[in-house]
């Protein structure tokens, strides 16, 4: 028998199946689906992997968690809080934790997925987000992605209350605040949600519901439209040799793709086996039952829900009376703007930057960073200004462990929460376009080859080299910004639109966002001829590149 | 008869009586008045010599800032301390043989430290004397007081999460407070350093005296605190017990930096495309 031909046992029933619901033509167009082959496309399979680690780990957990709040007196293995008063959901947690066998590992694993599943996703956002991936015809999927993330917190913030010991109370009286704080529907939301006073007898088991049945229900619909649609409308790739709007350059579903994204599955198992082994994650034995009385120091959420700690600590404390009733600005503002900025920017960005530059083409090629200053600018501003309110939920971690003092570090955040971004904003931009003149550079100067000459009359030189293909095929993948063609200096009068207040506006922001890149074109250089120095007399020559091409390094 | 009779017009008269009312009243007072005795027991016990010997070291170590007769300074712009008349042969012990005290630089407060050369269980407890016969205060606890074998922890436990964690955490690791101060991590301290703090209210920290923490419940409380503070950590590393702060740092530190390697590892072989 030849290799050619098909064993009988892998014939027979292939071709029933087959027979029955055509499966081998359809996976015959889709196995060999081309995916483009970048480290940074692996990093959604994160969030992914951690999903499908958090739905195995989490029914392993349902066999033994008791989502009750009935008071029950513990009897378990682990003595100091042995005849203590708690809730069962405590009680079959402690239970999990020390007599379950395997249940503590598992329970880590689970939360350590918890927080790699939110900061995958998050690094694949930003990934998405720096590289333009959102651009038409992908707005939709990045849509479905901000909700996810949305999801994500609220799970997160279920499965975090969900085993009743007192740090997670701690979060939970934060949420019934925040809740409470809502004007006019507040303390009726509040009743709605805890079943009456808090914490009431009833919050746990819907937690429960949301956070095993709800919640995931929603996730594992939208990962799957998430990845649906990400197969039809194939994924993006970088620019580089050979790829162009119209092609996918890189290594079919099957076997290439299927290996690797198989391998990286069991690199995230791994990585989060290792944590669950190795680190200790929410150690509630430690952490003692839930009592609304007690409170402790360093109580802080899961990472993702920082910066909400964080802008809550900075807040001044600012509440309005009006006609009796409170609004205490001091809970909403922080618990609201923050998340309202960034969850809604998100979802808003890829519709406003097509409406600033009117560009209304699809994108199949990402874009470097670099030569998108304005956005990576704004991506970066907004990275600082998560990152402020996400560092300053620790203040107080920071405060014991580094000796500052601690309103100083309150002091500082809120000068900085404001300043921080603006001048990230603005250093960001500046180094953006630093780099594209030094890409610049490489194609009119090619690259340091590391060779040394001594001329005959002394001097010593140091080669340039043209660079590598495919770097130089990378770096000539970059498009200028578009930008609508009107305005006051334009060609003539501008169309009606544009001459309202808005579109004057928009005008105006489109000449800003494609600003002084235009100016860094791949396509002329300076010439290299001038001892390597820019001298700004706009002395342009069409790139010359060569070994001949050199930069002076003796004087 | 009159003696008595001729000198009640005497001008030092009316300060005989004063004096004789004074001291009758202050006699009743030390014979009713409950706990009168403990500053003279305190002298009892400690022996006479230990006071004198603690009057010479305190001269030596402690009179700079609390003054020649530990009645405290405040001068402004220099080292200045607090009268440590009444604090207690048990706030002397804690301060000093954890090093707080002698303070080395003035800061919002005394840190733990390596206490200096001369310190040791009998210089203590000759300086303690000397401040007990000051003014008494809460003495330094026995032994059996203190003994964390003794001691409910899950009792004790139920009153650490009521009186101690909002400063010094679920596990006492310490936090931190207002205007530079701290609270510190409870693992360095001796079962009696915590029961003095307990007692005395060091620092920035309040008093738990005997009628609101009983000795008893001090005691079951030590014995949470060291069953806990001993109990290995079962999930692994414990990564300071500080909580999510750790925990975050090592989900991105840790588990995204070695994904993120992982998928450059991954993709660092391309495919040779065979033109065939």
């Amino acid at each position: 028998m030849s290799l050619e031909t098909v064993p009988k046992a892998i014939a027979g029933p292939s071709s029933f199946i087959d027979d029955r619901i055509g499966a081998g033509n359809f996976l015959k167009r889709n196995l060999r689906k081309v995916f483009p082959d970048h480290w940074s496309f692996l990093l959604g399979e994160i969030a992914l992997y951690s999903f499908v680690i958090l739905l195995l780990t989490g029914t392993f957990l349902t066999f033994w968690f008791k989502p009750g709040m009935a008071e029950v007196a513990y009897d378990g293995s682990y003595a100091p809080l042995v005849g203590v008063h708690m809730s069962e959901a405590y009680a079959s947690a402690l239970h999990i934790s020390f007599e379950v066998r395997g249940g503590l590992l598992i329970r880590q694993i689970h939360h350590w997925a918890a927080l790699l599943f939110v900061a995958g996703m998050m690094v694949h956002m930003l990934r998405v987000f720096f590289t333009g991936a959102y651009r038409k015809p992908r707005e939709l999927n990045w849509l479905i992605g901000v909700l996810l993330l949305t999801l994500a917190l609220l799970e997160g913030l279920t499965g975090y209350s969900l085993p009743d010991d007192l740090l997670s109370g701690a979060g939970l009286r934060i949420t019934q605040g925040v809740i409470l704080s809502l004007p006019l529907v507040g303390t009726y939301l509040q009743f709605l949600l805890f079943g009456g006073e808090y914490p009431g007898e009833d919050i746990i088991a819907r937690f429960y519901s949301i956070h095993i049945l709800l919640i995931p229900g929603l996730l594992l619909a939208l990962i799957s439209a998430h990845l649906i649609l990400m197969w039809v409308q194939k994924h993006t790739q970088m620019p580089g040799k050979g790829r162009t709007e119209s092609n996918v350059v890189g290594a079919p579903f099957y076997p290439s793709f299927m290996l690797k994204s198989g391998a990286y599955f069991l690199f995230t198992f791994g990585v989060l086996a290792l944590l669950g082994t190795f680190a200790q994650i929410n150690p509630i034995w430690l952490f003692g039952p839930y009592s609304p009385a007690d409170i402790s120091a360093g109580s802080q959420p899961d990472f993702y829900m920082g910066f909400l700690e964080g802008s809550l600590r900075l807040m001044p404390s600012w509440e309005i009376n009006f006609l009796g009733y409170t609004l205490p600005m001091s809970v909403l503002i922080p618990a609201l703007l923050p998340l309202g900025l960034i969850m809604t920017g998100l979802a808003l960005y890829p519709f406003v930057e097509r409406w600033v530059t009117g560009d209304n083409s699809e994108h199949h090629l990402c874009d470097r960073p670099r030569n998108n200053p304005h956005r990576t600018a704004i991506g970066i501003a907004s990275i600082t200004f998560y990152g402020l309110l996400w560092l300053l939920g620790a203040n107080d971690w920071i405060s014991a462990k580094f000796h500052i003092s601690l309103y100083q570090t309150t002091i500082f955040g809120r000068f900085a929460i404001f300043l921080g971004p603006a001048l990230a904003y603005w250093i960001t931009y500046r180094i953006c376009l630093g780099l594209q003149r030094n890409d610049q550079a490489v194609l009119s100067h090619g690259v340091e080859s590391g060779v040394i000459k001594r001329l005959p009359h002394g001097e010593y030189i140091e080669v340039h080299v043209p660079p590598a293909d495919d770097i130089a095929a990378h770096v000539r993948g970059k498009k200028e910004i578009p930008a609508i063609a009107a305005g006051p200096d334009g060609d003539g009068v501008p169309p009606k639109a544009m001459r309202t207040p808005l579109g004057r506006l928009r005008a105006k922001m489109s000449r800003a966002y494609a600003a002084d890149t235009e100016s860094i074109s791949l396509d002329e250089a300076h010439n290299g001829h001038h001892d390597g120095h820019h001298d700004g007399n706009g002395h342009h020559a069409p790139a010359e590149v060569g070994a001949g091409d050199r930069k002076s390094i003796g004087h | 008869m009159n003696s008595i009779t001729a000198r009640r017009r005497h001008p030092l008269a009316r300060y005989a009586v004063l004096l004789l009312a004074l001291s009758l009243l202050g006699g009743v007072y030390a014979l009713l008045a409950p706990g009168g005795d403990r500053a003279d027991a305190a002298i009892a016990s400690g022996r006479a010599d230990d006071v004198a010997a603690g009057k010479d070291l305190f001269a030596a170590h402690c009179a700079s800032c609390h003054g020649p007769n530990a009645e405290g300074t405040s001068q402004p712009g220099t080292a200045s301390g607090p009268s440590l008349i009444g604090v207690g042969a048990a706030a002397v012990d804690f301060q000093v043989s954890s090093g707080r005290m002698p303070l080395a630089n003035p800061g919002p407060q005394a840190p733990r430290k390596r206490a200096p050369e001369w310190v040791n269980p009998d210089t203590v407890r000759q300086l303690a004397a000397y401040v007990q016969s000051l003014g008494g205060g809460p003495t330094k606890p026995s032994l059996e007081s203190v003994d964390p074998a003794k001691g409910d922890p899950a009792k004790g436990g139920e009153l650490f999460r009521a009186n101690c964690i909002q400063c010094h955490n679920f596990v006492g690791s310490g936090g931190g407070l207002t205007y530079g101060k701290y609270a510190p991590p409870l693992n360095p301290a001796t079962p009696t350093q915590i029961y003095e703090a307990m007692a005395t209210g060091p620092q920035a920290m309040p008093v738990f005296n005997d009628t609101t923490i009983t000795p008893e419940q001090k005691r079951d409380m030590i014995a949470y605190i060291v069953s806990v503070r001993e109990q290995p950590d079962p999930g692994g590393s414990g990564l300071g017990r500080i909580g999510p702060v750790t925990e975050g740092l090592v989900a991105w530190i840790a588990g995204i930096s070695l994904l993120v390697l992982a998928a450059i590892w991954i993709t660092a072989k391309k495919r040779q495309v065979n033109h065939d």
